[in-house]
Formats: structure tokens, sequence, C-alpha cells
């Protein structure tokens, strides 16, 4: 609790900061907007004000954003389109079935490449580079091809956010699995275990905070899979629709308030993952 | 010196616990081939506490670990049991305590000494006791729940050894376990391996560097050469089996560190 005073003072000035940054932005747009209204020589207080509570700002104020949050998603029902915690939860299903697929397929992978000598070679240059076309072209790409098989909906999409996340998995995986210092792993070679049991009874527990490290930047790399592929393809939803909506229709503060629901269902996640690290590393003896 | 190996007499061959001839093992490193063993012949009956001592870079770890097949002799000939060091390591023969505990941090004591059972597949039931009778041989009685790091030293390397026993192997390997320690630590885990020794008339192979506890603890010692690892000499040491630390003080146990130390000088060992 002696951490909250510091970190409430921070946010409070960086939301002063945020109020002297959206006056100065949106300025001249309000003050062109009075001057084709006809009002000639306002006040700069009258101004400022003004420019704070615009419809199409520059760069919406904090109360603007807390003001759309709060109406997307306290003042409109669940199953509505406008909703913001429709959308989210259209995001969540894309994240969470694309973090799930690519969570088991790293997992797979750096099982195989740590046991087969060969793989490692031969797989890793491919699985790098697969990470480096850009998304946003690879995506649409993507859906298309699934589209052509059938498979529409959330499953698309989830793909993508699998592909992103895969790779934080197969490489943190095998750094985990690959952890054990040599003194550890020749007590299983005097005892003569099998390599099942090597991987079951070393390899895998001294993993652990290599694994649950993969798995927060993973799920981060789903959800913004998941949002690049719904700007791709909006039909269905999410907050990525919402933010191509947005911006299409020059509603930054509706865009804000996508990003702002995007942010904290991020943090959400980590945080989950984060805590479920904490259970286990109790019950496998971490100093507390 | 050495009899044949194959030619010997069934007889003696039953007592023989290990069989060393012309031992060779070359490293290749780096900076070119390293001959850390050459020509050891050495044989070892059931029972012996047999200490093998020499400075850093002598050879013994490797020694030890040779005959645990955890490296592969470059040539010449091993005999566990009467079998190949490889074959003596499939049927779990021997217990290796390592320098350090080697404990494995997820573990809690209890689960770390019932390792290598649940390899072996015991039954549960015959996990939990051979593990309270590995506590109580160790005199950490009332510790199973507690994890590696709530441990001091000692205690974590008392458990590694009575990991080493539970499954109950007629030989034990150990590569200087107190070497971490302090002395006063040391003389209490000496006088307990002793004891166990005597309790469980296991054949113990002891690497130390510490004169001392060589001649203290065994019934042999072996002084080993640095450059290349050589088998220096072997002196007899035949103490009564219940002796306690004053012994350290009598006249015979300083000749015989005498003749320890002497060996160790004319091997080079003292030199750079």
């Amino acid at each position: 609790m002696k951490n909250s005073l510091p970190i409430a003072f921070i946010v409070a000035v960086l939301i002063a900061l945020w109020y002297v940054a959206a006056v100065f932005m949106n300025l001249s747009l309000q003050r062109d907007l009075f001057a084709n209204g006809g009002r000639a020589d306002v006040s700069f207080g009258e101004t400022a004000i003004a420019a704070l509570n615009m419809d199409r700002p520059k760069l919406p104020a904090p109360h603007q954003i807390v003001g759309e949050l709060y109406r997307t998603v306290l003042d409109t029902p669940v199953t509505s389109k406008r909703s913001l915690v429709h959308h989210a939860l259209v995001t969540l299903q894309e994240t969470l079935l694309g973090f799930a697929i690519g969570a088991a397929l790293g997992i797979g992978l750096a099982v195989l490449i740590v046991h087969v000598g060969l793989l490692e070679k031969s797989m890793m240059p491919w699985v790098v580079a697969s990470q480096t076309i850009p998304i946003i072209a690879l995506a649409p790409m993507i859906v298309v091809i699934l589209n052509q098989f059938d498979i529409t909906g959330i499953l698309p999409k989830a793909v993508i956010a699998a592909y992103l996340s895969f790779f934080p998995v197969t490489v943190g995986i095998v750094k985990g699995l690959r952890s054990p210092d040599p003194l550890q792993m020749d007590l299983m070679r005097t005892y003569s275990a099998s390599r099942a049991q090597t991987f079951f009874k070393l390899r895998a527990p001294a993993s652990a905070p290599f694994f649950f490290a993969s798995m927060k930047v993973a799920v981060a790399a789903a959800l913004v899979g998941a949002v690049v592929a719904e700007v791709t393809k909006s039909e269905d939803g999410g907050l990525g629709a919402r933010l191509l909506a947005g911006s299409y229709y020059g509603q930054t503060v509706q865009i804000w308030a996508a990003l702002f629901a995007a942010a904290a269902l991020s943090a959400t996640l980590v945080s989950l993952i984060g805590l479920a690290d904490q259970l286990v590393a109790r019950r496998m003896g971490a100093a507390r | 010196m050495l009899a044949p190996l194959a030619e010997e007499a069934p007889a003696i061959m039953d007592q023989r616990v290990i069989d060393i001839a012309g031992l060779s093992l070359n490293f290749v490193t780096a900076d070119g081939p390293v001959q850390a063993l050459s020509g050891i012949d050495l044989a070892i009956e059931r029972g012996e506490f047999v200490s093998f001592i020499g400075p850093s870079g002598c050879g013994k770890t490797t020694l030890l670990r040779a005959i645990a097949d955890l490296e592969t002799p470059t040539s010449g000939a091993i005999r566990v049991n009467g079998m190949s060091p490889e074959e003596a390591r499939s049927r779990r023969a021997y217990g290796y305590v390592f320098q350090a505990p080697a404990l494995y941090p997820w573990r809690n004591i209890a689960r770390n000494i019932g390792l290598p059972l649940e390899i072996m597949g015991f039954s549960a039931q015959e996990r939990a006791a051979r593990v309270a009778r590995g506590l109580e041989l160790v005199n950490l009685t009332g510790f199973g729940k507690k994890f590696p790091w709530q441990l001091s030293g000692g205690m974590q390397q008392r458990a590694s050894i009575a990991r080493a026993l539970s499954f109950d192997p007629d030989l034990l390997l150990m590569d200087e376990p107190f070497g971490a320690l302090d002395e006063i630590v040391r003389d209490k885990l000496n006088e307990q391996l002793l004891r166990l020794w005597d309790l469980t008339r296991k054949t113990v192979l002891f690497v130390t560097h510490s004169i001392p506890e060589a001649v203290f603890l065994s019934t042999r010692i072996v002084v080993m050469s640095p450059r290349p690892g050589r088998v220096h000499d072997v002196i007899d040491c035949a103490f009564p089996r219940d002796r306690s630390l004053d012994i350290r003080e009598t006249p015979q146990f300083l000749e015989i560190a005498n003749r320890v130390r002497q060996g160790l000088r004319e091997g080079h060992s003292y030199e750079d």
C-alpha cells in the first residue's frame, strides 16, 4: 500500500500534462471552428474549455474518454453492437483461442527442438523468418485462404493471433527446457533415467519460470494479432473493428476508448498469468 | 599389482567390486588434447572405504566419473561388479554424491530423497518408508517438508547423501561431498559418514583433497599425482571401525598423514 501514493501522484501529473497537451493540440482547430461559426475574439479561457469538449478533437481530453467508456460500457446493453463490452468480448474470444493454439504449438515445437538435435538448425531460421513478415500484410491473406475452406468467424482471427503468439513461447520454453545445470542432468544419468523421465521430472519443472514469462508475452502478442485481424476484416466486430470504424468516421474519442479497452484487456490477461505464476511458484517452493 | 581380469577365479571376482586395468582418458579441449588419466591400475574389494587424494586437476573426479559411466575411457578397462560401467549404471549399482548437493529446488526434501525411488518404480508406501529411514539415517527427521533453500549447506549435503542411499546400492561414489562446508560441519559429517558406513557395510569411493579427512575415514588411501593423472601410491590404513575424531592426534595417524603428504610431494603435487 505504500506504493500507491507515489503511483497516484505520477498518474495525477500525467493527467495534468494530458490536459495541457489536449488544449494545445485542439486549440487551432477550435479557433477555426469559432471563426467559421462567426464568432471572433473569443477569450483564451473559453476556447480552451471548448477545445477540451470537441466532437472530433485531435487529442481527446481524459474526461471525454471516460465519458465515452461510461456510455458504451455501462449505458449500453451488452448485446447491442454499440457496446464496448460486446466488442471486447469478441476480441477476448479470439485472443484466448489464438493464445491456446499458439501456446500448444509453441510448447510442442520447443519439446521437439530440445529432443531432436537436427531440428534446431533446420527449423529455427524458418520460425524466426516467419515472424519478420508484416502481420498487416499476412492477415488478410490468411483470412481469405481460410475462407476458401469455409473457415469463418473467430477461427481465422484466432489463427492470426496464434501466429504471433507461438514464437515467444517456442523461444522461451526451449531455453527453459535447457536450463537445468549439468550436475542435475548427471544425477538423472546416474539413475539411468529414460528421456521421458528426465523430461517430466527435471526439464519440465525447471522450465516453469520461463514458461510463465513466455506466456505473458504470448498473450499480449495474441491480443495484438486479434486486433490486427479485426482491422482487416471488421464485419464480425471486436475492438479492432471499433478502431477501424472510429478512424473511418473521424470519431477520435471512439478510437481512444477502444484503445483503452484493449490496453485494459491486455493488462488483465497478463496479470492473471502473473497470478498463476505466483501460485505455482509458491507450490514449487520458491523463496518467499 | 593387478591380476588380469577375465582369467580371475570366480571366488576372488565376487569380492572385487571395482577392477581397473590400464585406464587412460584423454579430453579433447580447445587448447588441444588433455591427458586426464594415464595407465590407472586399481582393485577395490567389497566393504572397503577408499579415498582418492591429490591436488586439483590430478584426475580424481575424472576417475570417479569414469567408474560411474559419466565419462568414457580412451583405453583400458573398468569392471564394476564384474560388469562394464554402462551396464552397472543401467542396473543402478551405485549411488553418486556430487560436490554440490544438486537437490531439485522445486521439490521438498522428502520428494528429493524419493527421486531415485520414483524413477526406479518403487511403490508409494515403499517410497515413504525408505524416505523416512533415509531422513533418520542422516539426522534430518522432521525436515521432510522443507525446501532446499530453507536448509543450510551441510543439511542439504546430508539430504543428498540420504538420496544416494535411498535405493540401497552396494557402492557409494562420493566426489568431495564436504568440500564446500566449514570445518566444524565437516567434522560432524565425517563422524556421521563413518557411522553410516559401519552400519550399512557399503563400499565407498571418496574423493577429497583434505589429508586429515582421507586418513580419518579410509581403509585405503590412493595418492594421485597430476599431469597426467596417475596413481602414485596406495596406503593401507587400519584404524578400528568405531574410531572417534580424537585419533587425529595419535602418532599412528600423523605417521600415515605424513606418508600421504610425502606421496603428494613426490608426485609433484606441491609444485606449479
